[in-house]
């Protein structure tokens, strides 16, 4: 607790023992009721303006902040602020209980008493929520270990230039991007990407900062900027991402200025009308009057629009605090709103449903053993830097020693001739095939196909293809379990290609061929095509994504795998590229917004209930600050539910 | 011109007055008060001397939220 939240709890329970022993004297030494006989049953008992004096000592020490502050608001002009209504309003009750003569005076001190109260609690639940959040958050490195003449010095990361070599020892974060030049580590990426398995590095691997060195020293030459590097990145992203203010959030503000002074004027007129109709027209006495004042002062006490104006953002922040845990980033409070809203999803394949990656996914019709032939193969396109060659080099797993392959000759949009250990390699699409007239056995596998002859005779094919993501065909089962009416997914890749991998996962809807401007086009028709209500998401990770990104209702990148434009233009990322994280955003969104409505809902209908009631003379002040007070505890416990998102 | 300020404001209610007294202070384009994390993002209007806006944006809030604090 805060020294500020101290002071008030102690000024809370002074008050509030004082003004129950006041009430206990006042019973036995102020009271004086009638026996029987009519006779009254005390000889002895104090009289105003003692108990109006002693009264005044709690109050005063309960509510002499509120008093001041009101003041300087009138002074200042600024008279509908929650200050002035509780000054208004206490005082008016102390005013009523002098007028009736019935020294109840408690009831003004237990109004700011409970005021105070739901202040504090507000003060410390906010504040407690706000590090809650800010931990999960926590992965902003402090410093940089830069080892000079064998010892090593710790530095500001934000001064560690562009290829400078740090050392990370086991235990620490890492503060910059770069490459691993030294040791072999484990990293914890939890904080990043929401994967708790860690992640094994060694020499030439990349590091993205803000992962947790696990288990030994290991040595790194940045490649970026401290500013640029993925953590200040997004830092930055969640840090801004509140300001971002969602439609419920204006409405709530918007709201709160204009449901004060309208109160209040109702408060006013409640005060005059009812009472002036009763004297004048009904000729009833002018006691009446300080009924409808009390009835006025309770409407005061309701005016605090309190309970909305904190639990709305609170629980905006709170969902995207909890977003922020499992590895989603959203980028602000507006694009939560719009995520619950989402009906159709469209995909980019390669990257997003798959993993971007080109492997050797079968090798078939071989007359020799699989290994020998994946080893010409990766010889005779040892020159090129097409991924293709490259998957196949991956596939053989061994270096390629270039002194075995001579003649090399490109054939552009055909494949490769070369000699490899004396052999005459060819390999290539089935027009090789032909140009050398060598038969050849058609593949029925979606995928690149590479035939391969070996001294001009057919030894079999490799079927080169784009791996689907393990959890693509879950993500698209999870997401129509959360509601998504349809699922499309775009690609630039030719018809079979596209429509093999859009059945083997279930998605609706596959539009192949298209080049980067038409995503833009297709998604423009999408949306118009809509026959249902909703916003469309489409998901993404390429460059030739971001005007997709930015057209789409809502945008979704891959962090880890995503090009900085697409984590720029888009408005949410994933930053494990996992797509099941895409329906567990959209139901941690619905989880939050049901929680924003649930809160207004329950705010507004108790706000009129004690209202009306409070007109009705039904509801005493009591009743009033309870309801005040209680709303709105309740609805920042609500709130902070929103944080709680492992389980959806 | 967008600059970012550590802020002290004891209520969410607050932090909304804040945001229009700052708004509809001379030399800002835009600004947003974050209750949740204690920060305002103002954009400044152009040509406009940050120092002074930024004097004249704390007098203006600490008219409607006496309590509240700008760091800058």
């Amino acid at each position: 607790m805060k020294k500020k939240q101290k002071k008030v709890l102690i000024r809370i329970i002074i008050a509030a023992v004082l003004m129950i022993a006041l009430r206990i004297a006042y019973v036995f030494l102020g009271e004086n009721p009638l026996d029987e006989n009519g006779l009254p049953i005390r000889s002895f008992v104090i009289k105003e303006p003692f108990w109006f004096i002693v009264y005044m000592v709690p109050y005063g020490i309960i509510g002499y902040d509120i008093l001041k502050k009101a003041f300087k608001g009138i002074i200042k002009g600024q008279v509908f602020d929650e200050n002035f209504l509780m000054a208004v309003a206490t005082i008016g009750a102390i005013v009523v209980a002098l007028i009736q003569k019935n020294g109840d005076y408690t009831e003004a001190i237990a109004v700011m008493l409970f005021y105070q109260i739901g202040e504090l609690f507000q003060s410390i639940a906010v504040g407690k929520s706000r590090k809650n959040i800010s931990n999960l958050m926590d992965i902003r490195p402090d410093y940089a270990n830069i080892e000079e003449n064998g010892e090593l010095t710790q530095v500001d990361p934000s001064e560690v230039t562009v290829g400078t070599v740090i050392v990370v020892q086991p235990g620490e974060k890492i503060p910059i991007d770069g490459i691993v030049t030294e040791g072999i580590s484990s990293l914890n990426t939890v904080a990043l990407t929401g994967e708790s398995l860690p992640r094994d590095v060694q020499a030439g691997d990349e590091v993205i900062s803000g992962s947790i060195n696990l288990s030994s020293v290991i040595k790194i030459r940045t490649t970026k900027d401290f500013g640029e590097s993925t953590v200040s990145k997004i830092l930055e992203l969640v840090e801004n991402a509140s300001s971002r203010k969602s439609k419920s959030e204006e409405f709530i503000s918007k709201f709160a200025r204009i449901y004060t002074p309208a109160v209040c004027y109702s408060a006013l007129a409640l005060a005059i009308l009812p009472a002036l109709v009763q004297i004048l027209v009904f000729r009833q006495p002018l006691s009446v009057w300080p009924t409808w004042i009390y009835r006025a002062l309770t409407f005061l006490v309701i005016s605090c629009p309190c309970a909305l104006v904190i639990s709305i953002p609170l629980s905006f922040f709170a969902g995207i605090g909890g977003a922020g845990k499992e590895g989603i980033l959203i980028k602000g409070s507006n694009y939560l709103e719009t995520l619950s809203k989402v009906k159709t999803v469209v995909f980019d394949k390669t990257g997003t449903l798959t993993k971007g990656v080109f492997e050797v996914t079968g090798v078939h019709h071989n007359r020799i053993e699989n290994e020998k032939l994946l080893e010409y193969a990766a010889f005779a396109e040892c020159a090129s830097s097409h991924p293709i060659s490259k998957s196949l080099k991956n596939a053989y797993g061994k270096p390629v020693n270039r002194d075995r392959v001579s003649d090399i000759e490109e054939i552009s949009g055909e494949g490769i001739l070369a000699t490899v250990d004396g052999v005459k390699v060819a390999i290539g699409n089935h027009k090789l095939m032909h140009r050398l007239n060598v038969p050849h056995i058609d593949c029925h596998c979606v995928g690149t196909i590479l035939h391969m002859a070996l001294d001009g005779e057919y030894a079999g094919h490799i079927v080169i293809s784009d791996v689907e993501k393990e959890s693509s065909k879950e993500a698209i089962l999870k997401l129509k379990s959360a509601g998504v009416r349809k699922t499309v997914m775009l690609t630039g890749d030719a018809a079979k290609v596209a429509e093999g991998v859009a059945a083997s996962l279930g998605v609706d809807e596959v539009i192949s061929d298209l080049l980067p401007a038409g995503k833009v086009g297709e998604v423009e028709r999408i949306i118009n095509d809509k026959t249902y209500d909703g916003k469309l998401a489409f998901v993404g990770d390429g460059i030739n994504d971001a005007p997709v990104l930015t057209r789409a209702d809502i945008g979704i990148a891959m962090g880890a795998m995503g090009s900085d434009a697409a984590i720029e233009a888009a408005d949410v990322v994933l930053m494990d590229d996992d797509p099941l994280k895409i329906s567990k955003a959209i139901r941690i969104s619905r989880k939050c917004l049901r929680i924003v409505y649930e809160n207004i809902a329950f705010a507004l209908v108790v706000k009129f209930a004690c209202l009306i009631l409070g007109a009705l003379g039904i509801a005493n002040m009591w009743l009033a600050i309870f309801a005040d007070v209680g709303v709105m505890i309740i609805a920042v416990l609500n709130a902070i539910r929103a944080l709680k998102v492992n389980k959806l | 011109m967008k600059k970012q300020y550590e802020i002290e404001v004891d209520c969410a209610n607050c932090a909304n007055k804040m945001e229009e007294a700052t708004k509809k202070t001379e030399g800002i384009a835009s600004a947003t008060v974050n209750f949740m994390t204690q920060k305002m993002i103002v954009e400044f209007a152009e040509g406009a001397d940050e120092k002074a806006v930024m004097k004249n944006v704390l007098k203006n809030c600490k008219k409607v939220e006496d309590d509240c604090e700008i760091y800058f």
